[in-house]
């Protein structure tokens, strides 16, 4: 992986998400839980997507999360990943609703939708740490 | 409220050669050149005179400079639509409501693309934070997101590997029977089969081609449309419903909005998937294409890959599809060409593609903003 240009593809941490990127270095998923109707949202957005409000809270997930699908990236499209081709991007939904993009650590050969996960946390650098997946063990 | 009884018509249909764009690779053209290079093709088409156009609605080309270069100058209606596959649906569907509502009598609608001219990728960085958190795990591209829709959808129904096949081998047999498709040639299930993978489990021969071109329609009312010389293609129902959240991906495939407007375009028109002589359906993957067929009751959920089978979607079978070629055959002109190819084959200008007693077209795209269109000739 070539670290410096994944660093620069990564989102920039502004003051919408620190909460976030503070949470992965921390070992957490942190999701902007809105105050008002508890929906929590991935990534962060200005306002509650159910009741429009913008009073919200950073609250840790669970980690657990299953595996909706996963393709296997073959063609060369982005400079960090060049030289991980062929690569597995996995789609996810969290335990606690919201879906999003995440790759598979230690992903066995035999994948299937529905496969039950867990969070891990990727250090990419000492400032910056990416949320990744694992096959649940429990 | 005055009664209204405007109805509206497609009486113009322009393109650009696009096989012969693609034979020269180191070409560099000029979007609106391609435009209105289709415009103009349109217009002869039609038998209108430039002045008699008074609306004019771009996408890929912004309209200032498009109107511009056209010399458009005072329009009734004018605006653009972003370059995106899902507007071809919405620009005819605006046109034709707005000129029901006599809001302008005769809309041109042009399209120009130089995507390849400019090396357009559709995957890779983005300068957009929240296409950020995709894009740092190496998802990118709408062919990706389809890629994962129909890894999710052969889980849910038990699709084996290869099922896409018959319809990229379909548009390929419908291109080479077109003489402005980029892809001249047929394609074998093993080629099919052989053909590298992009995002896996998506082939190289699932995804659309990348290529310049230009198209353009120009819709006015029915009335002014019988007093033309080509047969009026009315557009009998349109309707839209979005899809929208942080992703491409559909965790139903776009079923749900399919439906609603499916239900409407039916209602509307009084027609059903049985009644329609042919359907051209928006397929920058091939998956989309199983997913509007579903979504469109052409065949049950879970079904479509099986319904595609056994030449039911040749030009001479029950239900023939994208007859020109499709994006992955003719030309990625992102839907555009599709409803050129509706008219046409509801003129019996298909040539060696037509189908027998055309009456009826269907277009269907299904992507973050589903769109269809009942086309009936007068």
């Amino acid at each position: 992986m070539d670290t410096e240009a994944l660093l620069k593809i990564m989102p920039a941490v502004t003051d919408a998400n620190r909460p976030f990127w503070e949470g992965t270095l921390a070992g957490e998923l942190r999701l902007q839980t809105c105050d008002d109707c508890g929906t929590p949202r991935y990534p962060e957005a200005p306002v509650c997507p159910r009741c429009l409000s913008e009073n919200a809270t950073w609250r840790a997930a669970s980690g657990r999360a299953t595996l909706w699908s996963w393709i296997v990236m073959h063609q060369n499209y982005l400079a960090a990943f060049a030289d991980e081709l062929p690569y597995l991007v996995a789609f996810v939904q969290l335990e606690e609703g919201p879906f999003l993009y995440s790759t598979l650590v230690d992903a066995p050969a035999e994948l299937r939708c529905d496969l039950p996960l867990e969070a891990v946390f990727d250090e990419v650098s000492p400032e910056r740490a990416l949320p990744k997946f694992r096959v649940a063990t429990a | 409220m005055p009664s209204n009884n405007r109805r509206a018509a497609i009486v113009g249909v322009g393109q650009t050669d696009f096989g012969m764009l693609y034979a020269n690779k180191d070409a560099r053209r000029n979007a609106q050149g391609l435009a209105a290079e289709a415009l103009r093709a349109a217009i002869d088409d039609a038998g209108i005179a430039k002045d008699d156009i008074d609306g004019l609605v771009t996408s890929w080309v912004d309209y200032g400079r498009m109107a511009t270069v056209l010399g458009i100058r005072n329009p009734r209606i004018i605006y653009d639509l972003h370059g995106a596959g899902r507007m071809s649906g919405m620009a005819v569907q605006q046109a034709a409501a707005l000129v029901e509502a006599g809001a302008a009598d005769t809309i041109a609608l042009v399209y120009g693309n130089n995507g390849r001219s400019v090396k357009m990728r559709y995957g890779g960085g983005t300068a957009n934070p929240i296409v950020a958190y995709d894009t740092m795990y190496g998802q990118t591209s709408a062919g990706a997101e389809l890629a994962m829709m129909y890894r999710r959808y052969q889980y849910e129904y038990g699709v084996p590997d290869g099922a896409l096949a018959p319809i990229a081998i379909n548009n390929r047999r419908n291109a080479a029977r077109n003489p402005v498709a980029v892809m001249r040639s047929e394609i074998s299930e093993q080629e099919y089969l052989d053909s590298r993978y992009i995002a896996e489990p998506l082939r190289l021969l699932d995804y659309c081609i990348i290529n310049d071109g230009g198209v353009a329609l120009i819709i006015t009312t029915l009335e002014r449309a019988r007093a033309l010389r080509k047969r009026p293609v009315t557009v009998a129902a349109s309707a839209s419903r979005g899809d929208l959240w942080n992703f491409y991906a559909s965790p139903d495939f776009f079923y749900g909005a399919c439906q609603d407007v499916a239900r409407r375009v039916y209602a509307k028109s009084g027609l059903g998937p049985a009644d329609m002589d042919c359907v051209q359906i928006y397929d920058n993957f091939t998956p989309t294409v199983v997913f509007s067929l579903e979504g469109f009751g052409f065949a049950k959920q879970g079904e479509g890959w099986e319904w595609i089978k056994g030449g039911r979607i040749a030009t001479e079978g029950d239900r023939p599809l994208n007859t020109a070629g499709g994006h992955t055959g003719e030309s990625y002109m992102q839907g555009w060409a599709h409803h050129v190819e509706a008219v046409r084959q509801i003129r019996g200008e298909g040539g060696e593609r037509q189908v027998a007693h055309c009456d009826t077209a269907q277009y269907i795209c299904a992507s973050p903003i589903v769109s269809s269109h009942v086309l009936t000739g007068e």
